[in-house]
C-alpha cells in the first residue's frame, strides 16, 4: 500500500513540477496550482484519501503528503515570481515614452538689470557701513537745488532740463513751492541730514527725471548717491571708499582709478571718478589698457550744504558721491542702448534680466 | 575750449611735450577731451611745384601738370581750374591716406594719360570746405617739405572740458597760468603798457542808463574810438590759429575779437562806427524792441536783457551778441571798441531765452575777469593799431569795477584734515601764488586775497584746500579704508525696502519678468484709472504721450503688453516695482509692487489644453508677494477692488482698515481705452500696508507634530449662488476649531442637475487627532455638526 502510495506521489510530483515549469504565464500557473492544491487539486484529493488508513500510516503518509505540498507550493511561488518578472519586464517595455518631449511649461522670470545693480550696491556699500535710504521724487525746489547750493535763477537750476509740476499751495517761500521732478537723488541728502544725527553713512538709490530724451537721455533714468558724514571724514576716506567699490562692482581686483578735479556746486572739493579702459578696436574692455572711462562725480560735502541740512560743518565733515545706475549696469553687462531699459520688451527682459535665485552678496559673490 | 599748442606757448615758456602738458591738464582739472594732432594725419603729403600744365589731349577739363617733388619729377593729371603753372601744391603721391575719404591713393591712368599723384584741396585734407580749386600754398614753401608746415596745420589742437566753475580758463591765459602753477613753465606776464590816444577825446560817448537794483547788470563800460584803420583779411598766423580751433577767419577786426575771446578770456565787440547814430548807451530792452543780430536772425528782446544801444535803439545784445546794422565790413575805416562786463546769470537767462549761443555768452555766463577791462582795452588797442592801423582816442570809460575783492582765511592743517593730504604751509602759499592769489600770514593760518579771474569761483577756505590738492595732485592722497563700525550694525535697508526686494524675487520666481517703466504716462490714459490732479500734470512734459504722473503702475504695464502682443508676444506676465502718485506731498507718493497676466497662462502644451490667465493667477501672485512681505496670512478678501479692474472678478486683500492689495481682471473697458487686447488679470501690493510685528521675537512656537493620521471627509452643498466660497470653508471650519484643521473646496459646479442660481460646492475637510484615534462615532459627531454650521450659516442643503 505505502509503496504504492508513494509511486503515485512520486509520479505526481514529477508531473506537478513538470507542469509548473511549463506553465507560460500566471493564468497558466494558476491552473497548475488550481489542479494540485485546489479544492478538488490532486494533492488535496490525496490528502482526502488519508481518512482511510490506519494513524501510523495516516501519519507517515500524511507527512509525506504535507512535504510534497509544500514543495509544490514553493514551486509555483518561485514560478510566479519568475513569470512576473518577465512581465513587468515586457509591460516596462511597452510603456516607454518619448523622454525628449519638452517637460510642462514652467515661466522663466528675471530681475531688471537696473534692480540687479541696486541689489549688488547695496551688498557692496553694507559691507562698509552704509545704510539705504530713499524719498520722494517729486521735490520742492529748495530740496531739489536751493539747499545743494544752487540758487533759484541761477542758470545751473535750468541746466538740470527740470520738469516742473505746478507750484503748491501753503508753502513757506516760492522755493518750497516750486514743485520738480527731482533731477538727481542728491535732495535725500538733505532729507536724511535733517533727519539723522551724523554720524550718516547712506547709499540712495532711485528714479531721478531730466527733460531730454535722446540716444545716451532718457526723461527718466537712475542714480545712486551716496552720503558719509563723520568728524575726521577726509578726502582719503573718499578714495578709499569708491576705489573699493569700484573694484568690487566691476569685479577686477587691479582695477586703475582716477580723480580728477572737477566741479559741482555742492562738493568742495570736487572730483569725476575715472576707472582704466582699453577701447582697442571699437571694444570696450574695463580695467585694461590705458585709457579711462568716467563713471561717477564726487567731493567732499561742500560746508554751506552741511548748514543747510542742519549739520554744523566746524564739527563734521564728510563726502557724497553719485553715479548712473544704468550707465555702471550697461558697462558692467554690455548693454549697449539706454533707451531699451524702458520698453519692457519680453525678448530684453529675458535676455538681459537677472535669475530671481542669482540674488547678490558679498559672502557668495555678486554675480555667478 | 579748443587751442593750440602754439597758441598755449605764447603765453608759457615751457620745454614740457605736449604728452606732459595734456597729462598736467586733466590732473589739473582741465580735462583733456581731445589731442588733434593734424601734422600726423597731413605727413604724407608734401609742397610741390608745378613746372608746367599742359591741356590734356583728350578731355578738355583736365590737364597734365609737371609737378617737381624736390627729388624727382611726377606727370599729374589734375581737373581743378586753378591748376597752373607756377604754384606750389600740397602734392599726394600713391600710398597716401586722403583724410577726406580715408583710402589710399593709387597710381591711375586717367583718359590714357598716366598721373602719379593727386593735388589737393581743403576738403580733400579735411581743412576746410573748399573744394572749388586745388590748394596754392605761399610762395615761402619750401619744395619737399611736409606740406603740414607750409598750411600752418603743424600745430596740435587740445580741447579741453571746462567745468563751470573755471571761466578763468576760458582763456589760453589762463590755462597757461595753471599749466604754470603745475610747475610746467613760466607764465608769460602780458604788457601792461598802455596805448596814447593820438585822436584826443572820443567822439562818441558811454553811459550806463540802468535802472535802479539792475546796476550789475553792466557795471563798467569801457570804449574807444579808430579812425583810419584798414579792415581786410587777417595775417596767416591769426587766420591759421583761429581755423586750427574751429573758427571761419572773417576779418580783421573780426578776428582780432574772437583771438581776444580765445586766447584772453576777454570778449570785446567792434562796432563801425560810422554806422552808429549818436552815443553809445548800456540799457535794460524795451518793451517790444528787436534786435537784428550777426547770425543774421531778428531777436525779439525783454526788459530782462541787457542791451548795448545809440540813439537810434539796441546795437548789440549784451555778452551774447552784436548787432548786424553796425557791425564792420571790409570798407570800415572808423571802429568803436566794446569792453564792457555783463553779469553772468543775467548773461546766462538772456541767453537761454534767446537761444543764441556765442563764444563771448559761454565766458559771459561764466564770468570774465571784472578786473581786466583796461588792461583789456590797452591790448586790444595794440593789436588794431599793428595790424589795422590808423589812429585811437582816449578811453571812454563808464561805471566802475563791480565789487570782487575778497580775502579767505586758509588753516594749512586743512589740505591734511579735510583733504587727506599733508602739505607743508610754505608750498600752500607758494601754490596759492603761483594761482595769482596774494598771500599772508596770520598766525599759523594763511590769509589769501582771491585774484580777479578767480572772485566767482573761490568762495571760502574748502575751495583753497581744492586749490593746493588740485595743484599738488589729487593722486597723492592715499586711499584711506572706509570700515564699518560698531560691533552689530543693523541691517542695511528698512522692512519696507526688504518686501520690496522679496516681491522682485518671489514674482521672479512666479516666472513673471520685471519691467521698468516711465513714473509718468498719458493723461487720458491716466484718467481711465483715476482722476489726475491738475498738481500732477507736468508744467513741461517731454511728449504729449508723458503728461502726467501716474496714478498706477498698472497703465503702463498693460501698454507693455500691448507693445509686446503687437511685436508677436502675446502672453506676457511683467511686473514692476515703482512709484505711484496720488499728490505731489511725500505720503502721496507711494512705492506698489504691480503686476500684469496677459494672453495665456498656461500655453498651449502636449501635456495639456491651454488656458488663459484668470483672476486666480493675479490672487495667487499677490498672495505669495504678500506671504514673502510677511504679511499674516489671514487677510480678508473683500468685493471692493477699483473702478479699474471688472467689477465681479475683483478683490482687496486687507486687514482691518487696511488695503494690503488689489487683484483681479482689468475692466474691458479700460483695455478698450488702452487699445489692449484682453484678457488681463493684474495685482497690487503695497508694501507699506503690511504690518509689522508688534513684537520682534526670534523663537518660534513649538510646532505640534501628531503621531496620529488625519483623516478627510467630503461634502457636497448645493447653495446659493451669492454665497462665497469663504463662507462656506469659515463655517465647516467653525464646526471643530480644535479638530478640523483644514477645509478646502475642492469642486465647484453648476449647470445641469443644478438649479439655476444655484451652485454646488464640494468641501473636503480634514480631521486630525492628537490624544487618540478617533472611533466611527466621534466622526460622525463632527461631521454632522458640519453639515449643521454650514446648513445654518449659508442656507446651504446637502447633496444627497
Amino acid at each position: 500500500m505505502s509503496d504504492t502510495l508513494d509511486a503515485q506521489q512520486g509520479a505526481l510530483r514529477s508531473q506537478l513540477l513538470d507542469q509548473v515549469a511549463a506553465a507560460a504565464d500566471l493564468a497558466a500557473l494558476d491552473a497548475v496550482r488550481v489542479a494540485a492544491l485546489g479544492k478538488k487539486g490532486a494533492i488535496t484529493d490525496l490528502m482526502k484519501g488519508l481518512g482511510g488508513l490506519t494513524p501510523d500510516e495516516r501519519r507517515e503518509a500524511g507527512q509525506k503528503l504535507n512535504a510534497l505540498k509544500d514543495e509544490i507550493a514553493a514551486a509555483l511561488d518561485a514560478r510566479k515570481g519568475a513569470l512576473e518578472a518577465v512581465e513587468l519586464e515586457s509591460r516596462l517595455a511597452r510603456e516607454g515614452l518619448d523622454m525628449t518631449l519638452p517637460a510642462r511649461p514652467q515661466a522663466r522670470g528675471r530681475i531688471h538689470p537696473i534692480s540687479q545693480v541696486v541689489d549688488e550696491l547695496t551688498a557692496i556699500f553694507c559691507e562698509m557701513g552704509f545704510s539705504v535710504a530713499e524719498g520722494p521724487e517729486i521735490e520742492t525746489g529748495w530740496h531739489n537745488f536751493s539747499a545743494l547750493n544752487i540758487p533759484p535763477h541761477h542758470p545751473a537750476r535750468q541746466m538740470h532740463d527740470t520738469f516742473y509740476l505746478p507750484d503748491q499751495d501753503g508753502a513757506k517761500d516760492a522755493d518750497h513751492a516750486e514743485t520738480v521732478l527731482r533731477t538727481h537723488t542728491s535732495p535725500v541728502q538733505i532729507r536724511t541730514m535733517l533727519e539723522e544725527e551724523p554720524p550718516i553713512r547712506i547709499i540712495v538709490p532711485g528714479r531721478t527725471y531730466r527733460s531730454d530724451y535722446d540716444m545716451t537721455h532718457t526723461p527718466m533714468f537712475h542714480q545712486v548717491e551716496g552720503l558719509v558724514i563723520g568728524r575726521d571724514i577726509t578726502m582719503g576716506h573718499l578714495k578709499g571708499c569708491l576705489i573699493e567699490f569700484c573694484k568690487r562692482f566691476f569685479e577686477v581686483d587691479d582695477l586703475p582709478v582716477r580723480f580728477r578735479p572737477s566741479f559741482f556746486p555742492f562738493t568742495e572739493p570736487s572730483m569725476e571718478v575715472d576707472i582704466g579702459c582699453s577701447r582697442k578696436g571699437g571694444e570696450l574692455v574695463i580695467g585694461a589698457g590705458d585709457d579711462w572711462l568716467e563713471i561717477l562725480g564726487s567731493g567732499m560735502v561742500h560746508p554751506q550744504v552741511l548748514r543747510n541740512g542742519g549739520i554744523d560743518p566746524d564739527i563734521y565733515q564728510g563726502f557724497a558721491f553719485g553715479m548712473g545706475i544704468e550707465r555702471i549696469a550697461m558697462l558692467k553687462y554690455g548693454i549697449p542702448d539706454l533707451r531699451t531699459f524702458f520698453e519692457a520688451d519680453v525678448r530684453w527682459l529675458e535676455h538681459y534680466g537677472f535669475e530671481p535665485s542669482d540674488t547678490p552678496s558679498m559672502a557668495y559673490g555678486l554675480t555667478k | 575750449m579748443k587751442f593750440t599748442l602754439s597758441w598755449l606757448k605764447s603765453h608759457l615758456d615751457t620745454t614740457a611735450s605736449l604728452d606732459e602738458i595734456c597729462v598736467a591738464l586733466t590732473d589739473l582739472g582741465l580735462e583733456v577731451d581731445d589731442v588733434h594732432d593734424r601734422s600726423k594725419d597731413l605727413a604724407p603729403f608734401i609742397v610741390g611745384y608745378v613746372k608746367a600744365a599742359e591741356k590734356h589731349p583728350n578731355a578738355d577739363k583736365l590737364r597734365v601738370c609737371t609737378v617737381e617733388t624736390g627729388k624727382e619729377t611726377l606727370q599729374v593729371v589734375c581737373g581743378a581750374p586753378n591748376a597752373r603753372a607756377g604754384i606750389k601744391v600740397v602734392l599726394a603721391q600713391p600710398g597716401a591716406v586722403i583724410p577726406v575719404t580715408g583710402e589710399a591713393l593709387k597710381k591711375g591712368v586717367i583718359r590714357d594719360v598716366e598721373s602719379q599723384g593727386m593735388m589737393c584741396s581743403a576738403r580733400e585734407l579735411k581743412l576746410g570746405d573748399d573744394h572749388d580749386g586745388i590748394i596754392e600754398l605761399p610762395e615761402s614753401a619750401v619744395v619737399g617739405e611736409p606740406a603740414a608746415k607750409a598750411l600752418g596745420a603743424d600745430d596740435p589742437v587740445i580741447e579741453i572740458g571746462l567745468t563751470p566753475d573755471r571761466a578763468d580758463c576760458a582763456g589760453v591765459y589762463g590755462i597757461a597760468r595753471d599749466l604754470a602753477a603745475r610747475g610746467l613753465g613760466t607764465l608769460i606776464a602780458l604788457p601792461t603798457e598802455k596805448v596814447a590816444g593820438t585822436l584826443g577825446k572820443s567822439p562818441i560817448s558811454v553811459s550806463l542808463d540802468l535802472p535802479e537794483g539792475k546796476g550789475e547788470a553792466c557795471p563798467q563800460f569801457v570804449g574807444r574810438y579808430f579812425k583810419g584803420v584798414k579792415n581786410g583779411p587777417s595775417p596767416k598766423w591769426l587766420q591759421d590759429q583761429l581755423t586750427a580751433v574751429g573758427l571761419r577767419p572773417i576779418s580783421v577786426l573780426v578776428d582780432i575779437t574772437n583771438f581776444f575771446s580765445l586766447g584772453l578770456c576777454r570778449p570785446l565787440h567792434v562796432f563801425d562806427a560810422a554806422k552808429l547814430k549818436g552815443n553809445i548807451h548800456a540799457r535794460m530792452a524795451r518793451e517790444g524792441e528787436t534786435l537784428l543780430a550777426l547770425d543774421g536772425k531778428e531777436y525779439s528782446l525783454t526788459p530782462e536783457m541787457t542791451v548795448i544801444a545809440d540813439d537810434s535803439g539796441a546795437v548789440g545784445l549784451g555778452g551774447v551778441m552784436g548787432g548786424e546794422t553796425t557791425g564792420v565790413e571790409d570798407g570800415t575805416t572808423e571802429v568803436f571798441l566794446e569792453i564792457a562786463y555783463f553779469d553772468p546769470i543775467r548773461t546766462a537767462n538772456t541767453g537761454r531765452t534767446t537761444g543764441i549761443i556765442s563764444d563771448a555768452r559761454y565766458r559771459f555766463e561764466r564770468g570774465v575777469d571784472p578786473a581786466f577791462l583796461l588792461q583789456g582795452a590797452e591790448l586790444a588797442t595794440r593789436m588794431i593799431l599793428d595790424l589795422c592801423g590808423g589812429e585811437t582816442s582816449d578811453l571812454v570809460v563808464a561805471g566802475k569795477e563791480p565789487e570782487w575783492k575778497r580775502s579767505i582765511t586758509l588753516r594749512p592743517s586743512r589740505s591734511e584734515t579735510l583733504g587727506g593730504l599733508a602739505v607743508p604751509a610754505a608750498r600752500q602759499k607758494e601754490i596759492l601764488e603761483r594761482l595769482g592769489f596774494e598771500v599772508s600770514a596770520s598766525g599759523e593760518a594763511l590769509v589769501a586775497a582771491v585774484p580777479s579771474w578767480r572772485a566767482g569761483d573761490v568762495q571760502g577756505e574748502a575751495d583753497l584746500v581744492e586749490e593746493v590738492l588740485r595743484v599738488e595732485g589729487f593722486d597723492k592722497v592715499l586711499p584711506v579704508a572706509l570700515k564699518a563700525e560698531g560691533a552689530l550694525s543693523g541691517p542695511a535697508i528698512t522692512p519696507v525696502q526688504r518686501r520690496a526686494i522679496a516681491a522682485r524675487r518671489v514674482l521672479a520666481g512666479r516666472g513673471m519678468l520685471e519691467a521698468v517703466t516711465w513714473s509718468f504716462m498719458k493723461g487720458e490714459h491716466a484718467a481711465l484709472f483715476a482722476p489726475v490732479p491738475d498738481a500732477l500734470r507736468l508744467k513741461n512734459p517731454i511728449s504729449a504721450d508723458l503728461d502726467v504722473m501716474r496714478p498706477t503702475a498698472l497703465g503702463n504695464l498693460i501698454l507693455a503688453a500691448g507693445r509686446n502682443a503687437d511685436r508677436g508676444y502675446a502672453d506676457v506676465a511683467l511686473f514692476e516695482v515703482g512709484p505711484h502718485f496720488a499728490s505731489p506731498k511725500p505720503e502721496g507718493q507711494r512705492k506698489v509692487v504691480a503686476g500684469i497676466r496677459a494672453g495665456l497662462a498656461v500655453p498651449r502644451g502636449w501635456t495639456g489644453p491651454a488656458r488663459p490667465v484668470d483672476a486666480y493667477d493675479a490672487k495667487a501672485d499677490a498672495q505669495e508677494v504678500l506671504a514673502a512681505m510677511g504679511a499674516p496670512a489671514s487677510a480678508q478678501v473683500t468685493t471692493d477692488a477699483p473702478a479699474y479692474y471688472h467689477p465681479g472678478r475683483s478683490a482687496a486683500l486687507r486687514i482691518g482698515p487696511k488695503v494690503l492689495a488689489y487683484f483681479g481682471e482689468i475692466h474691458p473697458s479700460v483695455l478698450k481705452g488702452l487699445d489692449v487686447k484682453g484678457p488681463v488679470v493684474a495685482f497690487e501690493v503695497f508694501p507699506d500696508m503690511v504690518p509689522e510685528p508688534k513684537n520682534r521675537v526670534l523663537t518660534r512656537p513649538l510646532v505640534k507634530i501628531s503621531p496620529f493620521q488625519p483623516l478627510k471627509r467630503d461634502f457636497a452643498f448645493l447653495v446659493d449662488g451669492s454665497v462665497s466660497a469663504e463662507k462656506l470653508v469659515r463655517a465647516a471650519r467653525g464646526a471643530d476649531k480644535k479638530l478640523i484643521t483644514d477645509a478646502e473646496i475642492f469642486d465647484v459646479y453648476t449647470g445641469k442637475g443644478v438649479e439655476e442660481g444655484k451652485k454646488s460646492v464640494a468641501l473636503s475637510i480634514t480631521l486630525q487627532p492628537e490624544a487618540a484615534s478617533l472611533s466611527d462615532e466621534q466622526i460622525q459627531q463632527v461631521t454632522d455638526k458640519v453639515i449643521e454650521q454650514v446648513v445654518k450659516q449659508t442656507g446651504a442643503a446637502l447633496r444627497g
